[in-house]
């Protein structure tokens, strides 16, 4: 007689669209043996809006508003990136004063992002909900300059083609000030409770990993390239706007683990904080905005493609103009969604609770990945 | 079983004996009948309304840690929302899934909540218990709370339900193992005190145990975290990966009747731990030891509090390794020590004076600072280095000038 032979199967989960740790309606279908993935394979497309054919319909200023609505976490650098395509298609320049704007603007909104980045990386390991408002009060303060900046707080469209809506007033270089003198202190404090917590270590420290080699090959960007110690930086490698004045350096992490990519992001913090200092010290006087931009603008028939080093990645807008007051054709290279094109092989072979922790660990924004 | 007076107590046996000075002794079952319905209905409602103050409190702390307010709106401080809670919960539809065992599914919530409510009866609020002396008292606390297990495995698997199956298993594999060191940890409780009744316990800690056993102590007190699944062993509800763990599909009262269990579980276990290593109702004199009791359960919840508002998960292998590596093996030490120290220190009839209890706690508190400085030295891997480099340069060896 022989024993009946005892096979399992993996279970098949699907986490998400609801979940509450997929940040988003985002959805993993993950096989299971027993807590140790097998397979897992993303599945979006749940926000789509079809901003890129939308784009089509819009005259060139309009845009930005749409892009807004791309990485909401992040409005300021999806506006620059755009602005600077348009700016590259139809030779517009800008003044000196607005590049200033633009850079302290996008550096400010790079902290805010990371910050929510970190915070709900920690929310999804488990620390329910304590880092996430720390994380929280500090970005209050940068979506109260940004309101004094624009009026908005989320969909900013401060950014336009040949410059910025209007100038900065007088409360925010205040509100600026008191924030550059004590965000430090608070991301000594962040560091001071997390960097050394044994539990953040003990599920942070080799998980995931991703080899330099894999994250060039699949395209990643951003922080997650760069904690993989791939010394890559657009603000470096290519400089836009003022970069190319400003002094502060690129954090590599070594191993390209999770805790890696949160330490990527602290130290990027600090460097944001340099540049917005040196910003503010040397920030011009003069014209926030070209005058002769027309309202409707008429670049001449061709292509022009620029990227931006935003908060989760190379951002990219590629327009194609056939001399009409709309693009004949906007493409968006969005970090968070060329971001997940490795996530599968990440996954595999760790457990349930890595899953999380891991998809946590690249920042992703559902509005960008889904566009 | 109620043959000697207790004096002011509020046990079984007064009670007793107030309801039968109304009735004629021929009605002697009706007395213990109602004897038993008054007690029951004592001790639920005392730890109902104990646990509608504790969900207030928890909330309000958490959003102290949290740097926010919490609940302030309904009633002053907002005292009043835990009744806002139940008002909304029992209001909600109580869904069945389709798929469910209907049976086991609506039995489980009163499965996890009854042992909860059981365990209090025997913990000597006063002299005594609501339960007089039961002389089992300890064995009776772990028999009935290994019910938890079986409660959950209930609720996941009754489910159909992915995400509360893999909660149910989680909780089924750790509530096991951590039931096994929190056992040893009492054992050697019961070596000191030479008793399963937690009134003789209580009586014995001339020296509180928390002093003469550290190791037992911490043992305890993690694997009781562990017990009624709070952070950071939150493994069976782990809200960012399972959703809401065994209890995803309910919802309504059912879904009530749990989060009254879980809200519950932080005061019953603190009530076991005061009684078993903080001394019960022992304190000094003005205070009553009532009052002393209730201050050291909520210190022991405070703690408890602040380990939830400031902790992530640890992940379920790290958790089993952790109760089968480290707790199982310091609960045995922990025995192996206070039997040897018991056998060298007792008298001709078995007793242990306070000197030797205090001269046990100096060596074991030198022990305990010993092995856990040793632990911290050579087991914990080097994980504290921040690698992270700076580069002032960014290339990779393109070149993007002519692009």
């Amino acid at each position: 007689m022989s024993m009946p032979k005892f096979t399992t199967e993996p279970v098949t989960i699907n986490l998400g669209p609801q979940h509450p740790s997929t940040h988003g309606v985002f959805r993993i279908r993950i096989s299971f043996d027993g807590e140790d993935v097998v397979d897992a394979e993303p599945v979006f497309g749940y926000l789509h809006r079809g901003t890129e054919k939308l784009a089509e319909s819009r005259t060139y200023v309009q845009i930005v508003t749409l892009t807004d609505r791309l990485d909401y976490v992040s409005s300021m650098s999806n506006n620059l990136s755009y602005v600077l395509a348009v700016e590259k298609l139809a030779d517009i320049k800008v003044p000196e004063r607005a590049m200033f704007l633009r850079v302290i603007s996008a550096e400010l909104q790079r902290i805010a992002s990371h910050l929510m980045a970190i915070g709900f990386w920690l929310n999804d390991l488990g620390a329910f909900a304590t880092p996430l408002m720390y994380c929280f009060r500090e970005r209050e303060k940068i979506l109260d300059m940004f309101e004094m900046l624009c009026g908005a707080r989320i969909t900013l469209s401060y950014m336009r083609p040949g410059g910025v809506l209007q100038d900065a007033p007088e409360e925010f270089w205040q509100a600026l000030e008191v924030f550059l003198k004590e965000f430090p202190g608070y991301i000594h404090e962040l560091e001071d409770l997390i960097s050394g917590n044994e539990i953040v270590l003990a599920r942070s420290k080799g998980i995931g990993i991703l080899s330099g080699a894999d994250a060039v090959n699949s395209s990643i960007t951003g922080p997650i390239l760069r904690a993989s110690n791939v010394n890559w930086d657009l603000r470096k490698a290519d400089p836009y706007e003022i970069y190319d004045q400003l002094e502060f350096d690129v954090p590599l992490g070594e191993n390209g683990d999770t805790f890696d990519r949160y330490i990527v992001r602290i130290l990027e913090m600090k460097e944001s904080i340099k540049i917005v200092n040196q910003c503010k010290e040397n920030i011009p006087n003069g014209k926030i905005r070209e005058s002769n931009v027309p309202f409707f603008i008429r670049p001449p028939e061709g292509d022009a493609y620029a990227s931006v080093e935003g908060p989760k990645g190379e951002l990219g807008f590629y327009l194609v103009s056939d001399g009409g007051i709309s693009p004949y054709r906007c493409h968006i290279r969005a970090p968070s969604f060329i971001n997940l094109t490795s996530l599968t092989d990440m996954l595999k072979g760790w457990k349930m609770g890595d899953v999380i922790n891991i998809f946590g660990s690249l920042d992703v924004v559902i509005g960008e990945v889904d566009r | 079983m109620c043959n000697e007076s207790n004096g002011i107590s509020f046990d079984f046996c007064s009670i007793q004996g107030i309801i039968g000075g109304f009735l004629p002794e021929s009605l002697d079952w009706l007395v213990f009948l109602l004897t038993a319905i008054t007690l029951s209905f004592l001790v639920i409602n005392a730890l109902v309304l104990s646990t509608a103050i504790y969900t207030w409190f928890e909330r309000r702390v958490l959003g102290r840690f949290q740097a926010r307010l919490g609940p302030n709106r309904w009633g002053p401080f907002g005292l009043l929302q835990p009744i806002a809670d139940l008002l909304k919960l029992i209001s909600k539809e109580d869904l069945i899934p389709d798929q469910a065992d209907r049976i086991v599914f609506s039995i489980a919530p009163v499965v996890f909540l009854v042992p909860v409510l059981l365990v209090v009866s025997v913990v000597p609020l006063g002299g005594d218990s609501f339960l007089g002396r039961l002389n089992i008292g300890v064995l009776f606390i772990i028999a009935v709370t290994g019910l938890n297990t079986i409660a959950i495995f209930m609720a996941g698997w009754a489910s159909r339900n992915k995400y509360a199956m893999l909660g149910a298993m989680r909780g089924v594999a750790m509530l096991i193992s951590y039931e096994i060191p929190m056992a040893l940890a009492i054992t050697a409780i019961l070596l000191i005190s030479g008793s399963f009744a937690l009134t003789t316990i209580v009586n014995s800690q001339s020296v509180f145990f928390a002093l003469v056993q550290p190791i037992g102590f911490f043992v305890f007190f993690t694997a009781s975290l562990a017990e009624m699944s709070r952070t950071p062993f939150d493994q069976i509800e782990s809200e960012s990966e399972l959703g809401s763990g065994y209890h995803t599909e309910y919802s309504g009262m059912k879904y009530a009747i749990f989060q009254l269990a879980e809200f519950m579980a932080p005061i019953v276990t603190a009530i076991i731990i005061t009684t078993l290593y903080l001394g019960g109702t022992r304190g000094f004199d003005p205070i009553p030891g009532q009052l002393w009791f209730v201050l050291k359960v909520f210190l022991l919840v405070f703690l408890m509090l602040w380990f939830r508002a400031t902790w992530p998960r640890l992940r379920i292998d790290q958790i089993m390794s952790f109760a089968w590596k480290a707790l199982f093996g310091l609960a045995l030490f922990n025995l192996v020590l206070l039997t040897i120290e018991v056998q060298l220190l007792q008298d001709g009839e078995g007793k242990l004076q306070t000197d030797d209890l205090w001269l046990m706690s100096a060596i074991n508190w030198g022990i305990a600072l010993l092995i856990f400085v040793m632990m911290a030295v050579f087991k914990s891997p080097n994980r504290h280095g921040i690698n992270a480099q700076v580069s002032s340069t960014a290339s990779i060896g393109l070149k993007l000038e002519d692009k």
